[in-house]
């Protein structure tokens, strides 16, 4: 029973850094039908952001996260204006071509910097200790990872409900068209929520490191379970990404828990399942 | 105005060579002799120009965006190992039973890639490599796991031809299988059912009014990709003696997805083009430093989707065409 909670927990942890990383792709996807396979590498790129600021200039954990937000943020904006923005009526092959492009640019240049292995963490001794609550044993990282996506969410949740920004951006997801028709500049708030996309993605990368740990390779290896969480939640869902990332990294938890020799063999096996039996996503309303 | 119109009308069958194709194939023959200390690399090239090949099938005739296709290419591969591990070692049969399996595999799998959308079968495509290499890193006792399968007793050819260091029955060997499988796909995309298969890829949804069946067609097509994928990976086995687990790796399906485009997809000889190109360039360069070759191959990435789409025969036509109004 205590293990069965410990696992929850943890792929709850998981599923959260999922959600944080992919969100920013959803709303790619969702809006401008987008494959982005890059999208990893923003992740990436934080997490050794934030490892240099760290090791170079003893700077703390926490205070490394809002600056590594606004570093990729800005350095999406950056790409997307000068790059992306050219490929929205792209096929698909070509999107596909170009993000694998730059994601083995990304790869190729991390290992340059930052050496083939995998990156340490100094956390901070606050984070480090283990809480317990009930009599089960958590993890205070963990716990802080929880809270912080769901307090990110909840927040979000709310700007994306209550303001003109969040309406604007739904009009869009909905129906582009119509939005561009009503005046609204789709062309810009694609570029906003591409830079925040971006952002939160680079944070969520920093904040993986201690549980998904960071090495050149993290872009590609993880870039499948970032087009799962959009693909099965439906692109353009938050909520449906939200719910995809949860069971996601709950089943990929409990599976190499209690199965480790299967290995990731439950996640592909459930991803092709899953993709067959819901082309639209869970929660997908649209082709 | 002398040009014969069926040269000017694209989309209809050309059945005729044209001279160019023939010098193009005399070009191999050459370098067999030529480069006599370079066989196995060129052995190499056959192998991975008969793989691209088998994804211009998929991708530049019937318009599928596979990025799984190494799953096809690693099932011949460890087929072909696991024959001549179990006694099978003659060549040309475990080379026909490794397609076979493949090609029933690639059927089993296109009932789940032709019904979806570009999303949905990248997805699926993707999904199934990554399962397959799962598979094989998983049943170690059987495909050898991350270290594959090595010093496989591969039979003499004819009963007479062993594959040997020098690379000389390898590259003969491989050329022989490139050049029957290129003969049989070009009859395949200029016969009627070629012809379906790029109207189907130019407009999906027309191609029901005339009466074609169209998920049909790209599985059959799907299914004929997937073995002559899982051929070039049986005789990349044959001839090295070796499988790894690489060859069902992601790596991979990205690496051959770009030969092709480097190439050109959807004209089959942009799929030779690519493969000699990559796998020579790799030569070249990845012995200096492996970072820096996967940093120049995604700018070249880039730069190809960017500025030169239709790859280097694409660039070649436009090439053409522009000389011609000239005149």
């Amino acid at each position: 029973m205590r293990t069965l909670i410990g696992v929850l927990f943890d792929g709850v942890a998981y599923g959260s850094l999922l959600f944080l990383i992919s969100l920013g792709l959803s709303v790619t996807m969702g809006l401008m039908n987008f494959v982005n396979l890059a999208h990893g590498a923003f992740a990436m790129m934080g997490g050794f952001l934030c490892v240099a600021l760290m090791r170079r200039f003893g700077m703390s954990f926490g205070l490394t996260l809002p600056l590594v937000f606004v570093a990729i943020g800005a350095a999406g904006a950056v790409l997307e204006l000068a790059l992306y923005r050219r490929l929205y009526r792209a096929s698909a092959l070509d999107q596909v071509l170009f993000t694998i492009g730059l994601t083995f640019m990304a790869g190729a240049a991390a290992t340059w910097l930052w050496g083939p292995s995998q990156q340490p963490i100094e956390l901070p001794p606050s984070l480090r200790h283990q809480i317990t609550v009930l009599g089960i044993d958590l993890g205070a990282y963990r716990l802080f990872l929880v809270a912080f996506v769901v307090v990110l969410t909840a927040a979000m949740g709310l700007g994306i409900a209550r303001t003109r920004f969040g309406a604007q951006l739904r009009a869009a997801v909905d129906n582009p068209r119509a939005a561009a028709g009503m005046g609204i500049n789709v062309g810009l708030l694609f570029s906003i929520t591409f830079a925040l996309g971006a952002g939160l993605s680079g944070l969520g990368g920093a904040l993986a490191i201690d549980v998904l740990g960071l090495d050149p390779t993290f872009a590609l290896k993880y870039m499948v379970y970032f087009l799962l969480v959009v693909v099965v939640g439906g692109p353009g869902s938050i909520r449906g990404s939200l719910i995809a990332a949860l069971v996601l990294g709950v089943a990929d938890v409990a599976g190499k828990y209690y199965v480790p020799q299967l290995g990731g063999f439950i996640i592909y096996a459930s991803m092709i399942v899953l993709l067959v039996l819901f082309p639209h996503g869970l929660h997908g309303r649209r082709a | 105005m002398a040009a014969a119109p069926e040269a000017e009308t694209p989309g209809v069958a050309r059945p005729r060579w044209h001279p160019a194709e023939l010098a193009f194939w005399i070009a191999p023959v050459a370098a067999f002799f030529a480069f006599p200390d370079r066989r196995l690399l060129l052995s190499q090239i056959f192998v991975y120009a008969l793989f691209a090949l088998s994804l211009d099938l998929v991708l530049g005739y019937a318009g599928i965006l596979s990025l799984g296709h190494a799953a096809f290419f690693g099932t011949g591969a460890y087929t072909a190992a696991l024959l001549a591990q179990h006694g099978w070692t003659e060549p040309l049969s475990g080379l026909l039973a490794s397609g076979a399996v493949s090609a029933a595999f690639g059927l089993l799998v296109s009932l789940l890639v032709v019904r979806g959308s570009d999303l949905g079968r990248l997805m699926v495509t993707l999904g199934v490599g990554l399962l397959m290499y799962e598979v094989a890193n998983q049943t170690s006792s059987l495909t050898g796991g991350v270290d594959g399968l090595g010093d496989l007793p591969i039979g003499a050819l004819f009963g007479k031809i062993r594959f040997g260091l020098d690379g000389r029955a390898a590259c003969a060997y491989s050329f022989a299988i490139l050049l029957g499988v290129f003969l049989l796909a070009r009859r395949l995309v200029q016969s009627p059912n070629g012809l379906a298969l790029r109207g189907i890829r130019e407009n999906v949804r027309r191609m029901p009014a005339i009466g074609v069946d169209v998920n049909q067609r790209l599985r059959v097509v799907f299914a004929i990709a997937a073995g002559v994928a899982g051929i070039a990976g049986a005789v990349m086995t044959q001839t090295t003696q070796l499988v790894g687990i690489d060859s069902l790796g992601f790596q991979r399906s990205a690496e051959v997805l770009i030969m092709l485009v480097f190439g050109g997809a959807g004209r089959l000889y942009g799929a030779l083009v690519g493969a000699t190109v990559f796998i020579v360039a790799q030569d070249a360069l990845a012995g200096i430093s492996p970072d820096y070759w996967q940093f120049w191959l995604g700018a070249v990435l880039v730069v190809l989707v960017l500025i030169a789409r239709g790859g280097l025969l694409g660039a070649l036509d436009a090439l053409r065409r522009r000389v011609k109004r000239r005149r």
